[in-house]
C-alpha cells in the first residue's frame, strides 16, 4: 500500500539562551495507508515534537515530512483536512458546548449549520455522548471530555488522525474503558493514526506496529511489528502473545527510560 | 460476607447544650462586669470584639443543629441579620453618648435624611435626589420628552450614573482594542507595555485640571465624561492584553489544527477564551469610574452624588452628607451586581 506519511531525516532543535538543543535526530519513518502506529518513548524523548510536526504545529528543522493527500485535487478551503490532533491535555473549548465543540472544524471549513449539527450528533452518538450534546465541558467528567475531543477529531474526518497521549491524564478503570472504545472506533472506520503514548500496554493493544524511541536527544530505536489479529479487546492484554510482545518492547525501552530517570 | 470491626467504636454525643450556656454565660459575664466596673465608657471596643467572637461561636452552635435546608435560609437571614445587628448596635452606640452623634449620626437619622432627599426638591441648589419620578407621567402631560428631560436632569443619581456609563463607554471600546492587539501582537506590546503602565498609575484626578482647559465649556459635562473614560481606558486595555496574552496555548494549538484563522479564530477562541479576564478588568473599571467620577463631583460640579456628599459637608448637615454616602454605596452595589448579571449572560459556561 502506499504510504501515507512519509518522514526522512526528520531534525528538530531548539533555539535556548545557551545554544541550540537538538530535540530530535534523523527520524525516518513511513505509516502506509490505514495503518495505525504507535510511538512509545521516555518523557522528554520528542515524541510530541514528532507529533506535532505532523499536524503542522511545529516547524521540521531538518530533513523532509510529507503527507500524502486522499484527495489529489488542489486542496480548497473547505477540503477534508490533512490531519486531526487529540491533544492529551482536554483541549475542547471549555465556552462551546459539546455539541458545538464536535462540530468545531466542520464550522472552521465552512460546512452548513444543519449539515455540521448532524454530522456531530452522528459522532457524539458513536461515542455514547448524544444526552450531553448541551452539556458545557465543565460539566463533564476527564473520560466524557475526552471523548469529546475524539469526537471533535473524527467528526472532522481527516486523512491521518493523530493522538498525543489522549488517556494519559485519565484514570486506570477510565483508561481500559476508552482503550476499548477506541478500538471498536478504529476497526469500523481504519483511519490513518499515529498515536503517541507511555503506555507500553496501550500501545500493543491498539497498534499495528509500535515504535520505541531512544531519550533525548530522540531518535527510532526499534520496531515492533504487532501480528496479533483482530478484532482485539482488553481480553487480548492477557494472552501469552501479548505478554511476550510487552516484554520485548519493555527491554527495548528500559534503557532509555534509566538514561532519562537516571 | 463479614464485616471486620476496625476498631473500638464509641457513640459520640456533642454537648451543645453545654457551649450553649458557657457562651451565653460569658455574655452576662462580660456585660454585667463591664457595667458594673463603668468599662463600657472607655473600653467599649474592646467589648464589642469580645461579644463579637462569643456570638459568632453562638450562631457556629446551633447552625450544627440544623439540617441543610434549615442551614440554607439560616444563612440567608445570617447574611441580612447580622448588617441590621451593626445597624442597631450603631444606633445604640451614638444614643448611649458613647460616640458623638454630631460626626456620627445614628442609622434612624441617616434613614431620614436619606427619605429627605428623595422626596424633596432643593430649591436653593435646584436639585433632587432620584429626580422625582413621581412628577414624570404629569410633566410629560404637560410638556412631553422636554419636560420630562428637565425633570431628571435635576436628579443627583442619574448625573451620576449618566457620567460614569457614558465615560465608561467611550474609555472601554479603545481600551478592548488596543488590549486585544496588545495580546495577540508581541511588537505592540513591547512598544507600548511600559508607557501604558506608566500613564495607567497616574491618578486620574490630577489631570481634570488640564481637561477643563481642554473643553470649550470648562464647567459642562465634557471633562467630566472625559476622566471616566480615560480612566476605565487603562484599565480596560491592560487587564484585556492580560487576559488575551495568557490564553492557554493548547485551545491555540487545537483552533489552528482544526482550521480557525482570521476573524473565526478571534471571534470562536481568542475572544471567549479571554472573557474571564476581560470581565475582571470590566468590574475594576466599573469600580475605579464611581471612585473618580465622586472625587470630580465634590471639586467641579452643580449636581451628582459627589456633589450631595461635599456640599451638605460644607453646610454641616452630616445626616444628609451620610446620605450620599449611603446613596454611593447603593450604587456601587448595583453597578457590581449589573454588571455580573451581564458575566452570567455572556458566559453562561463560567456559570453551569
Amino acid at each position: 500500500m502506499n504510504p501515507k506519511i512519509v518522514a526522512s531525516n526528520v531534525g528538530k532543535c531548539f533555539d535556548t539562551a545557551r545554544g541550540t538543543v537538538d530535540a530530535l535526530v534523523d527520524v525516518s519513518l513511513e505509516v502506509a495507508e490505514g495503518e495505525f502506529v504507535c510511538i512509545v518513548g521516555p518523557s522528554g524523548c520528542g515524541k510530541s515534537t514528532f507529533l506535532r510536526m505532523i499536524a503542522g504545529l511545529s516547524e521540521v528543522s531538518s530533513g523532509t515530512l510529507t503527507i500524502t493527500r486522499d484527495d489529489q485535487q488542489s486542496p480548497t478551503k473547505s477540503s477534508k483536512p490533512l490531519t486531526s490532533v487529540v491533544f492529551q491535555e482536554y483541549a475542547i473549548f471549555p465556552w462551546k458546548t459539546v455539541l458545538h465543540n464536535v462540530a468545531f472544524g466542520l464550522e472552521m471549513r465552512g460546512v452548513g449549520k444543519r449539515e455540521r449539527l448532524e454530522t456531530a450528533n452522528v459522532w457524539l452518538n458513536r461515542v455514547g455522548l448524544s444526552k450531553f450534546a448541551d452539556y458545557y465541558p465543565s460539566q463533564l467528567s476527564g473520560g466524557m471530555k475526552q471523548r469529546v475531543a475524539i469526537a471533535r477529531a473524527l467528526a472532522n474526518d481527516p486523512d491521518v488522525l493523530l493522538m498525543d497521549e489522549p488517556l494519559g491524564a485519565l484514570d486506570a478503570q477510565t483508561k481500559a474503558v476508552l482503550q476499548e472504545e477506541l478500538l471498536n472506533l478504529w476497526e469500523a472506520n481504519r483511519k490513518t493514526v499515529v498515536y503517541i503514548t507511555h503506555s507500553i500496554e496501550e500501545a500493543i493493544l491498539l497498534g499495528d506496529r509500535v515504535i520505541v524511541m531512544t531519550a533525548h536527544p530522540g531518535t527510532l530505536k526499534t520496531t515492533f511489528e504487532i501480528d496479533i489479529p483482530r478484532p482485539r479487546s482488553l481480553a487480548t492484554t492477557r494472552t501469552k502473545d501479548f505478554n511476550e510482545l510487552a516484554e520485548a518492547v519493555w527491554d527495548a525501552l528500559k534503557d532509555e527510560v534509566h538514561k532519562v530517570a537516571a | 460476607m463479614t464485616t471486620r470491626r476496625l476498631a473500638n467504636t464509641s457513640t459520640r454525643t456533642s454537648p451543645t447544650w453545654l457551649s450553649a450556656m458557657t457562651v451565653l454565660l460569658g455574655f452576662a459575664v462580660i456585660n454585667g462586669g463591664a457595667a458594673l466596673l463603668g468599662l463600657w465608657q472607655s473600653y467599649w471596643w474592646l467589648l464589642i470584639v469580645g461579644q463579637f467572637v462569643l456570638l459568632t461561636v453562638l450562631v457556629d452552635v446551633f447552625q450544627k443543629q440544623l439540617n441543610i435546608q434549615q442551614r440554607q435560609r439560616f444563612e440567608r437571614i445570617l447574611a441580612w441579620g447580622f448588617p441590621v445587628l451593626l445597624l442597631l448596635i450603631a444606633e445604640v452606640i451614638v444614643r448611649a453618648g458613647i460616640l458623638s452623634a454630631t460626626w456620627f449620626p445614628p442609622p434612624s437619622r441617616v434613614a431620614v435624611a436619606l427619605w429627605d432627599l428623595t422626596v424633596t426638591y432643593d430649591r436653593f441648589n435646584q436639585t433632587s435626589l432620584l429626580g422625582r419620578p413621581w412628577l414624570a407621567v404629569s410633566a410629560f402631560n404637560e410638556g412631553g420628552f422636554n419636560a420630562v428631560g428637565e425633570l431628571f436632569r435635576e436628579s443627583h443619581v442619574l448625573a451620576t450614573l449618566g457620567r460614569v456609563f457614558i465615560g465608561f463607554a467611550i474609555g472601554m471600546l479603545p481600551g478592548l482594542i488596543i488590549g486585544i492587539v496588545m495580546g495577540l501582537n508581541k511588537t505592540v506590546r513591547t512598544m507600548l507595555d511600559g508607557t501604558l503602565s506608566a500613564l495607567y498609575v497616574l491618578p486620574k484626578i490630577a489631570i481634570f485640571p488640564l481637561l477643563m482647559l481642554m473643553f470649550p465649556d470648562p464647567f459642562g459635562e465634557g471633562p467630566k465624561v472625559a476622566v471616566v473614560a480615560i480612566s476605565a481606558f487603562f484599565l480596560v486595555a491592560i487587564s484585556t492584553a492580560a487576559g488575551v496574552r495568557d490564553i492557554d496555548s493548547i485551545y491555540l494549538e487545537a483552533a489552528h489544527n482544526f482550521g480557525a484563522r482570521g476573524l473565526k479564530l478571534f471571534w470562536h477562541v481568542i475572544i471567549p477564551a479571554a472573557l474571564p479576564i476581560i470581565f475582571a478588568g470590566l468590574r475594576l473599571a466599573l469600580g475605579t469610574a464611581l471612585i473618580v467620577i465622586v472625587a470630580v463631583e465634590f471639586i467641579r460640579a452643580q449636581v451628582g452624588v459627589g456633589f450631595v456628599i461635599y456640599y451638605y459637608w460644607q453646610i454641616l448637615a452630616v445626616d444628609k452628607m451620610y446620605a450620599g454616602l449611603i446613596t454611593v454605596m447603593a450604587l456601587g452595589a448595583l453597578l457590581t451586581y449589573g454588571l455580573q448579571w451581564l458575566e452570567t449572560k455572556v458566559m453562561p459556561w463560567q456559570h453551569k
